[in-house]
């Protein structure tokens, strides 16, 4: 049983940046890099998805052929931080600011992710389940 | 009694210094599926690729 709630992606991201303060900005992505949901717009948005699909990328290069997949990662710089979390085909990009919790923001990255996947599950057609052909032997 | 206070303090002091040290080094930690964690520090060659492409968004 998951306690996560479903929500849009947008607000999602709104109740990931009021819980947590260190995030600065944040970015959803889905399999194909393609942004789903953003805190900033334009050009800032654009290059903290470009630069947290090239971090995965980089780190997959470096170690993909370790048989191993990459699931997080945090770049810790002194100006900041940026984040990357990925699951259920879905991604987030966060920069926060320096010096953060990395336990607490990868937590709040999950949950938000977690959210966003569980609406798009939910948004998902179901399929009608086939009909029992009842044999009419006699 | 008071050397071993003393050298108490030594250790202390050191080992202070040296996470200050730490703290104030750009790395890269990498989570892998299998519950594995690499850790790059700046001064690894690998790393520099993953410090230059974070530099961009911030």
């Amino acid at each position: 049983m998951s306690i996560v709630w479903p929500v849009d992606v947008a607000s999602a991201l709104a109740d990931l940046t009021e819980i947590s303060s260190q995030v600065e900005a944040a970015a959803v992505v889905d399999a194909d890099g393609a942004v789903l949901g953003s805190t900033v717009a334009g050009e800032p948005a654009e290059r903290l998805v470009e630069t947290g699909v090239g971090l995965l990328e980089a780190a997959t290069s470096r170690f993909g052929s370790s048989g191993r997949s990459v699931t997080q990662l945090e770049a810790a710089l002194r100006d900041g931080s940026v984040f990357v979390v990925r699951e259920d085909g879905l991604g987030i990009i966060a920069r926060t600011s320096a010096g953060p919790t990395s336990g607490l923001v990868f937590y709040d990255l999950r949950t938000c992710l977690r959210a966003v996947a569980a609406t798009r599950k939910k948004s998902k057609p179901r399929k009608r389940a086939a009909k029992k052909t009842e044999s009419t032997d006699a | 009694m008071r050397k071993l206070l003393g050298l108490a303090v030594l250790i202390a002091g050191l080992l202070h210094l040296r996470r200050r040290r730490e703290a104030g080094r750009e790395r890269v930690h990498v989570h892998f599926d299998d519950g594995s964690t690499v850790t790059l520090t700046d001064d690894a060659p690998d790393a520099q690729p993953l410090l230059a492409a974070a530099r961009r968004a911030l």
